[in-house]
């Protein structure tokens, strides 16, 4: 991990070459993340990149509710020779969760994207194959959103065995 | 013709039975005439109903379908082990096509995406056919009760619900003898014995004597 000195210059000379690129930074708990504005996803990937963050470990969505913009996509970045972790992190709002897809830079990424699309929502812009990966196509809905229902079966316990089905219907 | 039933052996001495064993073994054609050949052909003839003979035929030689859908299937592989030994009861040969096999053990969890698919294996199999839940996943959706799975009753008939995460192989094992005592005619009784309830039926609160009732009947081969 670097440490909160080097996440700052880090987030500097992302700064210097993009003024809107870099939001805020946070290190927390030895694991540095980079807040970043999310149409600047592939400038900031390919300078990392360049950088010698050349490994894309994880690609993971998050649903951040009731904070506001909701949705986040995580981007873990590996340096192999120094063996150095960085996080990105995008967040996008419910009502436009549109993103580039980095399939081009991280061919890797393809499956992740299109899992966060299945479970969260968000649209990667310029993926080669955008849909479902797990759900079936028809799905409707996001599930690992927040506000999705938990859905299932009704289990009967005693709590509720005179009001679901079966008894006084 | 009036049938008159004996015990085997008649009702005299057992050792009789053993002399007319050793009789038999030295028995020649024409030695027997008239009432003794009669009586002879009696004591050696069962009569049932062809129902209860191809019921107990069947019951005696399931063909389960090579078919796992998670960690239960690891206890399924179990019961054709040594220790549980399906083979004992006639059941040992797991058919690897669906058209060969006549009894599918949904061995875990099902998803909405499998459920089309299970489906589909489930109509291939010809007739008749017998399925069994195995584990809570697959009969109330267990641990995983939420958006992704769907249990086996919604789109399918199931004979037997196996309890349990995952149930042991002994538990399935009993699963499929009670799947057989179904299949001869002969279902088990399970709580009504318990409870002293036999020849009772269930009634749903105003459906007195309504003819749907979701009540298993001898002969039946799906629901229940």
């Amino acid at each position: 991990m670097p440490d909160a000195t080097e996440l700052e210059l880090t987030a500097q000379e992302l700064r210097d070459r993009d003024g809107e690129s870099v939001i805020e930074t946070e290190f927390h708990r030895g694991r540095a993340v980079l807040v970043i504005n999310p149409p600047k996803i592939k400038s900031v990937l390919a300078h990392l990149e360049g950088k010698g963050y050349t490994f894309l470990a994880s690609l993971h969505g998050v649903d951040y509710y009731p904070d506001e913009p909701r949705l986040g996509v995580l981007y873990e970045l590996l340096d192999m020779k120094r063996v150095d972790r960085i996080s990105v992190k995008a967040r996008v709002p419910t009502d436009a969760p549109h993103i580039d897809s980095v399939v081009e830079q991280f061919p890797g990424a393809e499956f992740p994207e299109r899992e966060v699309y299945d479970m969260f929502g968000v649209v990667f812009d310029g993926h080669p194959d955008m849909r479902r990966i797990l759900m079936p196509e028809d799905y409707e809905g996001y599930p690992q959103r927040r506000d999705f229902p938990v859905g299932g079966e009704p289990v009967l316990f005693t709590f509720n065995e005179e009001t679901t089905y079966g008894k006084n219907v | 013709m009036e049938v008159k039933r004996e015990p085997l052996g008649g009702a005299g001495d057992p050792a009789d039975l053993r002399i007319r064993q050793l009789q038999a073994r030295d028995m020649l054609r024409g030695d027997l005439e008239g009432e003794d050949l009669e009586r002879y052909v009696e004591q050696r003839v069962m009569t049932t109903t062809m129902d209860k003979a191809v019921a107990w035929a069947r019951g005696n030689s399931f063909f389960p379908l090579t078919f796992g859908l998670a960690c239960c299937a690891i206890e399924q592989i179990h019961i054709v082990a040594s220790r549980m030994d399906l083979a004992r009861f006639g059941w040992e040969a797991f058919r690897a096509s669906p058209r060969q096999a006549d009894l599918m053990i949904l061995s875990g969890r099902v998803s909405i995406k499998m459920a089309p698919v299970i489906r589909r294996i489930y109509d291939q199999m010809l007739d008749p056919k017998w399925a069994i839940s195995m584990g809570a996943c697959c009969s109330s959706m267990g641990v995983f009760n939420n958006y992704a799975l769907v249990p086996a009753d919604k789109f399918m008939p199931v004979d037997v619900h196996v309890p349990g995460c995952p149930p042991r192989p002994e538990a399935l094992a009993h699963g499929i003898i009670k799947l057989r005592a179904k299949v001869q005619l002969n279902p088990p009784p399970g709580w009504r014995e318990r409870y002293d309830a036999i020849g009772t039926e269930e009634l749903l609160p105003g459906e007195t004597g309504s003819p749907d009732i979701n009540v298993f009947r001898p002969g039946d081969t799906a629901g229940a």
